[in-house]
C-alpha cells in the first residue's frame, strides 16, 4: 500500500460519500471503506483494473475521467480522490473544476518533479528521471503533464482553487506545507498531498 | 414427444391490464427452476429470456434436446451458480415455448388466436412474471439478471417493483429502441408476412408454417447478433464443401450455409407468430419516454444495487446505448456499476464462451450475496 493512502485516509470523514477517480486495483477503495466505513465508488479506464476492482466486489464503472465525470450531479460526493492521476489528463484544470463540482472536497495527490533527486538525475545523466514514483520512460510514460508542489500550489493560486491542506510527503514522513517552507518543501518532497475545498 | 410433460406452468388467476387496454386472466406461465431455493428465500435470482430464448436456461433443454441458452452462465459453480442461488426463469407471454401467446386457444372462439392476440409490450411481460414471485413465497429476489430483451426486462421490473430485489444486471440492452433495431425486426416482421405460408397469422388452422419466412427473419437477425470481424474471422470467404464456385445461387460460401443452417433449425422451435409479437414488444419498448424524458425517474425509488454490462464489438446495443442506463442511475446517486467487455463476438458475446464476461457477472454476483 501507498504511504500516501493513509494521510488520505485521515483527511476523511466516517461515513462519508467518496468518488476514487483512477482507482486503479481498488486498494485505496479498500482501505478507506475498512479505515473510514465510507461508501465508496470507483472510475476507472484499464479493463484488468476494473475486473479486479469486481472481484474484490467494489463498486466500480469503467471510465475515463475526462469524459466521464459529468454524470455526476453537482455535490454528489463529500470527497472526490485523485491519487497520481492528474499528470496524465490532457487537460488538468478542467479535470479539477470537474472534482470540485461533483465534490464537496477534492483529494489530489502529485507526484513531485520538483524532489531533488529528479533534478539531481536530469542534470547529472542528462536523461529524462526514472523513480518509484515516476517508474516509467519519456517514450512510453502517460504523464504529459508533469509539474512540482511549487507548480501546482501557484497553479491553485492563480486558478483560485482553495488549498485547505497542503502535506508534503518524503518516503512515509508527512509534514504541511506552508508559504516559508514551500521551496524546501519542494525540493525535498517526492508527492504531494492536497485537500482542496469547492 | 409430448412438450406438455416437460413444461412447468402456473396460471395466473389475478387480471392483468395489458398496455394495449386489454385485460388477461387465467393464463398459463411457463417456467423452469434450477438450484434450491434456501430458508431465508433469499437466494433467488430471476432471469430473463431474450427474444428467442425460453424458459430452459440451462442443462438439456427437453424440448429442443439441445442445451440451455444460457449454459455457459448459469449452472452448478457458473457465474450464476445454481449450486448457491435458485435461478428462476419463465417463457415471457407472447411466447411458444408453454406461456400464455399467439399460438394459443381463445377460449371465447375456440380459434388459435394468431394474430388476434393482444399485443403484448415489456411491461406486460414483467408484470405476468412478477406473480412467479407470490408462487415461491419470495418477497425480494436476490437478483434479476437477463441479456438483450432480458436486459430490458431487468429494467422494467426494478421501475416496476422497486423493492423486489437486492441487485440488478441489464446486460447488453437499451432502455430504449433505437430506430436500427426498430428497422431491423421490421424486416423480420415482413419477411414473415411476405411468406404467403403465413396466411395473415391463420397458418396452424391451414396447417401450414411460413418457414421461409420465418427462416429468412432470423437469418437476417442473426447477422445483426454477430461483428464483422468475428463473422470474417470464422468464415472469411471460405467456400462450403467445394474447390470452386458452382456458378449458381446455391450456398457456395461457407457463410451462406451457415445462415440457412441457422434459418432452417430455428422453424423447428420458433413459432412465426411469436417472433411478430416479441419484436412489436421490444420495438414499443422505451423507458425513457414512459418517466417522461427522464430515464432516471425509473429507478428513483430503488435502493438496488446495478451492474450494467456491455461488449465492445456490439453494434445492435452498443456500449453508449447501455452507459446511457449508467448515466442515468448516477444522476440520482444510485449504487451503480459499469464494465464494457472486450469481445468480437458481437451481441451474441453474452450467451457465449466470453471469459471476461463470466468472470464479471460470476464476481458481482458472489460478492453481493454476501453483502447486507
Amino acid at each position: 500500500m501507498k504511504p500516501e493512502f493513509k494521510i488520505i485516509s485521515d483527511l476523511i470523514n466516517e461515513n462519508s460519500q467518496v468518488l476514487d477517480v483512477g482507482c486503479g486495483d481498488g486498494i485505496l477503495m479498500e482501505f478507506l471503506i475498512k479505515e473510514k466505513k465510507v461508501n465508496i465508488r470507483g472510475i476507472e479506464i484499464s479493463k484488468a483494473k476494473v475486473q479486479n476492482c469486481i472481484a474484490k466486489g467494489l463498486t466500480i464503472i469503467e471510465g475515463n475521467a475526462e469524459d466521464d465525470l459529468k454524470q455526476f450531479p453537482n455535490r454528489s460526493f463529500d470527497y472526490v480522490i485523485l491519487s497520481q492521476t492528474l499528470q496524465a489528463f490532457l487537460n488538468p484544470e478542467k479535470v479539477i473544476n470537474e472534482l470540485l463540482r461533483i465534490g464537496k472536497q477534492a483529494i489530489v495527490t502529485i507526484p513531485n518533479f520538483g524532489y531533488w533527486k529528479i533534478g539531481l538525475h536530469l542534470l547529472l545523466k542528462g536523461t529524462m528521471p526514472v523513480t518509484k514514483t515516476l517508474p516509467d520512460e519519456w517514450y512510453n510514460t502517460a504523464n504529459i503533464h508533469l509539474c512540482t508542489i511549487k507548480d501546482f500550489v501557484n497553479f491553485s493560486k492563480t486558478k483560485n482553487f482553495k488549498l485547505s491542506k497542503s502535506i508534503a510527503l518524503k518516503s512515509d514522513q508527512q509534514s504541511f506545507i506552508t508559504n516559508s517552507n514551500l521551496n524546501m518543501k519542494n525540493l525535498s518532497s517526492n508527492l504531494g498531498i492536497f485537500l482542496i475545498e469547492s | 414427444m409430448n412438450i406438455k410433460e416437460n413444461i412447468k406452468t402456473i396460471t395466473i388467476n389475478k387480471p392483468l391490464k395489458l398496455d394495449c387496454g386489454k385485460t388477461i386472466n387465467n393464463f398459463p406461465l411457463a417456467y423452469e427452476t434450477y438450484g434450491k431455493l434456501n430458508r431465508g428465500k433469499n437466494n433467488a435470482i430471476l432471469v430473463f429470456h431474450a427474444l428467442t430464448g425460453d424458459q430452459f436456461v440451462t442443462g438439456i433443454n427437453p424440448v429442443t434436446n439441445k442445451d440451455g441458452w444460457w449454459s455457459y452462465a448459469v449452472g452448478p459453480g457458473k457465474s450464476v451458480d445454481t449450486d448457491k442461488y435458485f435461478v428462476i426463469c419463465a417463457n415471457v407471454i407472447g411466447g411458444c415455448m408453454g406461456s400464455f401467446g399467439p399460438s394459443h386457444q381463445n377460449p371465447d372462439t375456440k380459434k388459435i388466436y394468431g394474430t388476434d392476440f393482444p399485443v403484448i409490450t415489456i411491461n406486460d411481460m414483467v408484470n405476468a412474471q412478477v406473480n412467479l414471485l407470490d408462487h415461491f413465497g419470495i418477497k425480494k429476489l436476490f437478483s434479476v439478471v437477463g441479456g438483450s430483451m432480458g436486459g430490458m426486462q431487468v429494467l422494467q421490473f426494478v421501475s416496476n417493483y422497486p423493492d423486489k430485489t437486492k441487485t440488478a444486471v441489464p446486460i447488453a440492452c437499451t432502455s430504449s429502441h433505437s430506430a436500427q433495431n426498430i428497422a431491423f425486426n421490421e424486416l423480420g416482421r415482413q419477411a414473415i408476412a411476405a411468406d404467403h405460408k403465413w396466411q395473415d397469422g391463420e397458418y396452424s388452422s391451414k396447417n401450414s408454417i411460413p418457414d421461409k419466412g420465418l427462416a429468412v427473419a432470423r437469418m437476417a437477425a442473426h447477422i445483426t447478433y454477430l461483428s464483422k470481424k468475428g463473422l470474417q474471422e470464422k468464415f472469411g470467404r471460405k467456400l462450403q464443401e467445394r474447390d470452386d464456385f458452382k456458378f449458381g445461387f446455391d450456398a457456395d460460401f461457407q457463410i451462406e450455409s451457415y445462415l440457412r443452417y441457422q434459418g432452417s433449425v430455428f422453424v423447428d422451435r420458433f413459432d412465426a407468430n411469436s417472433y411478430l409479437y416479441i419484436t412489436r414488444a421490444m420495438d414499443y419498448f422505451d423507458l425513457v419516454k414512459q418517466n417522461n424524458g427522464n430515464l432516471s425517474n425509473a429507478f428513483k425509488n430503488t435502493k438496488a444495487k446495478f451492474f450494467v454490462i456491455s461488449f465492445t464489438s456490439d453494434w445492435l446495443y452498443p456500449t453508449q446505448e447501455n452507459k446511457d442506463i449508467v448515466i442515468a442511475l448516477n444522476a440520482i446517486g444510485a449504487n451503480v456499476g459499469f464494465v464494457e467487455i472486450k469481445s468480437d463476438k458481437g451481441h451474441d458475446s453474452f450467451l457465449l464462451d466470453v471469459p471476461d464476461f463470466l468472470k464479471a457477472l460470476k464476481n458481482f454476483l458472489d460478492k453481493s450475496f454476501l453483502e447486507k
